[in-house]
């Protein structure tokens, strides 16, 4: 089934015909896999393909429905809940599982504490928590408070949490997502490292670079099947994508369409300034998509978030269709047409435990019944409207959002802001940790609104989607806006340099 | 085809939707029906229940109004002395003769404890929200302080309703009936259908339930969460004057004693009826369903030999821990 031995590596853990359903609905059909000692082996697939479901299985979190697992060349049934650390599998996860009250040496220990006649021997995990740190290239104090670290920082402190552990298999779900590139590259130096000790490493990630560029072998799954695995360097970006996609990929950005020079103003931002965002002013016209670049940190969020009036501002103006917008009222924001999506859909932009409908009619209550009365039908009619003109695909229309794969929920989150119809719509990071068919299918969404004459803002970590869908790019950096790029200027060096701040330019 | 499908669509609703946690204090009840038949065939006649219900009335609607403040993700410990309170409150206005007229004396009384009651839920809204306090803490605060006031209107004795004629008046209240119904199972029956109503088919419903599973969600959606939670301890308030309501005409009298432990009662009645503790989901049958199982455990350990009635604080107390488990383990299998 598999191209046959390309390295020698014994296999450390497989799973044989395994197969999961949740309450009825089966999404793993009969699946392979298999790890070998030292290498690094990526599992790819577009969401709801089935990976998460497998790498929980695979460390204990779920149990199969049918098929087994095997531990060096044993049936095992692994212990659950985080218990298999102690045969070594380790599982570093997509959402970040750290007490906030700890600090980082604490939370590096945590349930395993070493300890000197009985007594916690704070120097020793002190100076060993620097060890891991420092083998990592973090610059994280190990005396700081979990609370206090920045999510880069925070997912660094997982890792490190996990090869403290001496691990032999390691599931890293998306550790790159929220990673600049220098913590990413120290990161990869460090899994090639373990890994040329031995240690086998489960890499799951969208970003197909980082997958051509660190792991070893590929293994594809599609809509819970088993597709293919093969050694990574028998394959290249663009046949990843077709295996994972299973068709060919058409263009992924819409084509750019310039809006008119005379287009109304409709969104003005004169001069604001919160605690860490300084003096920043743009202006967006109706029809046109704005991005902002940056990197992490750059204020970008906080600027959008005091735009939208969910955050109060310092100082500074800001005008939806010539009228100005009182500081920190995110409904009279709303109530002139503007709408921000927020970047963490499961923090802050679904209720998990609630279905569909309650998430996408939250915003929009007042259209489905008078005096605060709510109409279901007019509700379910919504839905119905909304699954259609975002494609949400659910086997079940009951499903709590919780239970949706990432794209889904995306796709319900940006449908939720869309109820409220919106003139004005931010839209932060739109394509965060979703596969490649579901990004495609947003950035036609995007475009399209944009086409209809809504003026979008678009922030983006991931350079290629302002490139791709912008007409226009502001960089950020610590908190100001220090370039303005348009036409032939937007590219990813130009905008690293000002990202960077080697350049900077006044903005009008 | 369209239409058939549309059918099938809301069959599946139906029978998927069961939810066992929201079935899970109604066959509570019925088991304990079942065994108190068993204990005393005295139990399951007509009049016992009515006086288990009548008897269940205080506590029942006081959790009404826990479900809504539970459900957006706050506590009120404050009920108990609310209602001895705002009680007090109600007596000394119709002992002051201001209005001379009964029925009309009797009128602006209701009106006033239902403005007390707001009043006194307004306070502890607002010093949860706007002084940014943990609900646990400000109501504990404003349950010393209604206790306290309630001691200092009685000068530590009782407050006790003077006007015989208000008081021949006022007594159907409690001990009139409607439909062949007592009054207090209709007016309990009456809260709850409303507060069902608000909860699950308003704007302001869907509201209390978004901020109490994440109030960031809701406040990304444009929600003003700190009105949300304050209306709920108003509901909160309006709900322990309406059980202050029946009362009063039940014994005509208050001391600082009065509401002692009720709102452990309440919430335990609420946490029974399938409300989870720490918001996002409330359930008011349930919660009516958790007062009247409380109530009938001490019933039937009355009519049975077997267990002391000395003993019902601890049974209660088991039944909290008990339902807890229970729901626990329906999450887990579902």
């Amino acid at each position: 089934m598999d191209s046959e031995a390309v390295d020698a590596g014994a296999v450390v853990l497989s799973a044989r015909r395994i197969s999961k359903s949740f309450s009825g609905v089966q999404v793993l059909f009969s699946v392979n896999f298999d790890l070998r000692a030292g290498e690094i082996h990526a599992l790819m697939g577009e969401n709801g393909a089935g990976k998460s479901t497998l790498v929980k299985i695979l460390s204990g979190f779920e149990q199969p429905t049918s098929g087994e697992i095997i531990l060096d060349g044993n049936p095992v049934k692994l212990p659950p809940n985080g218990a298999a650390e102690a045969l070594g599998i380790v599982i570093i996860h997509q959402e970040l599982n750290l007490a906030e009250h700890l600090t980082v040496t604490e939370s590096l220990f945590l349930g395993r504490e070493v300890t000197r006649f009985g007594v916690l021997d704070r120097k020793y995990m002190r100076s060993e928590a620097r060890r891991v740190l420092d083998l990592l290239g973090s610059h994280v104090d190990e005396n700081a408070m979990i609370s206090t670290l920045s999510i880069a920082d925070k997912q660094m402190v997982e890792i490190a949490k996990a090869i403290s552990r001496d691990a032999r298999v390691v599931f890293m779900d998306e550790p790159t997502a929220v990673l600049s590139r220098e913590e990413t590259n120290f990161l990869f130096r460090q899994v090639r490292k373990l890994r040329d000790q031995g240690t086998s490493f489960v890499f799951v990630s969208h970003k197909l670079d980082e997958v051509m560029e660190l792991t070893d072998r590929v293994t594809v799954l599609r809509d819970g099947q088993w597709i293919k695995t093969s050694p990574t360097s028998m394959l290249d970006g663009e046949s990843i994508a077709q295996l994972m996609v299973g068709r060919e990929l058409s263009k992924l950005y819409p084509a750019k369409r310039e809006p008119n020079v005379d287009e109304e103003v409709v969104l003005s931002v004169n001069a604001l300034s919160t605690g860490y965002v300084r003096d920043a002013s743009f202006d967006v016209r109706k029809g046109e998509i704005l991005g902002f670049s940056g990197m992490i940190g750059s204020g970008r969020t906080e600027l959008m978030e005091a735009v939208a009036g969910l955050r109060s501002r310092a100082s500074g103006e800001v005008f939806i269709k010539g009228e100005a917008v009182p500081s920190g009222d995110a409904h009279a924001a709303n109530r002139c047409g503007l709408a921000y999506m927020t970047k963490d859909r499961k923090a802050k932009g679904l209720l998990l435990n609630s279905r569909m409908t309650a998430n996408l009619t939250l915003q929009s209550l007042e259209k489905h019944g008078k005096f605060g009365y709510l109409s279901p039908a007019s509700e379910a009619s919504a839905l119905e409207r909304a699954r259609r003109r975002f494609d949400i695909r659910v086997r079940d229309g009951n499903v709590v959002a919780g239970r949706m794969s990432g794209g889904n929920q995306q796709k319900l989150l940006l449908a939720k802001v869309m109820e409220t119809e919106p003139e004005i719509i931010i839209i932060d990071e739109p394509t965060r940790g979703i596969d490649v068919g579901t990004k495609q299918q947003i950035y036609h969404f995007i475009s399209a609104l944009a086409r209809d004459g809504r003026a979008i803002v678009v922030v983006s970590s991931e350079m290629p989607e302002v490139i791709g869908l912008c007409t226009r790019v502001a960089v950020m950096r610590e908190g100001r806006i220090v370039g303005m790029l348009e036409g032939e200027e937007i590219s990813e060096q130009e905008i690293m340099r000002y990202a960077a701040g080697l350049k900077k330019k006044a903005v009008a | 085809m369209s239409v058939n499908e549309k059918t099938r669509e809301i069959r599946r609703r139906t029978w998927r939707d069961i939810d066992l946690r929201a079935v899970a204090p109604f066959a509570a009840l019925v088991l304990l029906l079942i065994l108190g038949a068993i204990v005393n065939p005295n139990f399951i006649g007509i009049t016992n229940l009515a006086n288990v219900a009548t008897r269940s009335a205080f506590i029942a609607i006081i959790a009404v109004g826990a479900t809504f403040v539970i459900s957006s993700g706050d506590l009120d410990l404050s009920v108990g002395s609310m209602v001895a309170f705002v009680a007090s409150l109600m007596i000394l206005f119709m002992n002051s003769g201001a209005i001379a007229d009964p029925a009309l004396m009797l009128t602006a009384a209701v009106l006033f404890t239902v403005i007390a009651g707001a009043l006194c839920g307004l306070a502890n809204g607002l010093i949860t929200t706007v002084g940014r306090i943990e609900p646990f803490i400000a109501t504990l605060g404003t349950m010393g302080i209604y206790r306290g006031l309630t001691t200092w209107l009685s000068q530590g004795g009782a407050i006790t309703l003077r006007e015989p004629e208000l008081q021949e008046m006022y007594r159907p209240a409690y001990f009139g009936s409607i439909l062949g119904m007592p009054v207090p199972i209709a007016v309990i029956l009456a809260v709850t259908g409303i507060a069902a109503f608000v909860l699950y088919r308003t704007r302001y419903g869907r509201h209390v339930v978004a901020v109490g599973s994440n109030s960031d969600v809701a406040r990304y959606s444009g929600i003003p969460v700190n009105r949300v939670r304050t209306i709920a301890f108003v509901i909160q308030g309006l709900c322990v004057a309406i059980a202050v309501l029946l009362y009063v005409p039940r014994l005509g009298s208050t001391s600082a004693t009065t509401g002692i432990l009720w709102e452990l009662q309440a919430i335990t009645a609420v946490v029974v009826g399938g409300t989870a503790l720490k918001g996002g989901a409330g359930r008011v049958w349930g919660t009516i369903c958790g007062a009247f199982i409380l109530e009938l455990v001490g019933n039937i350990m009355l009519l049975s030999n077997f267990i002391s009635e000395y003993l019902i604080g601890a049974i209660q107390g088991a039944i909290i821990i008990i339902a807890m488990l229970v729901q626990r383990s329906l999450v887990r299998k579902s």
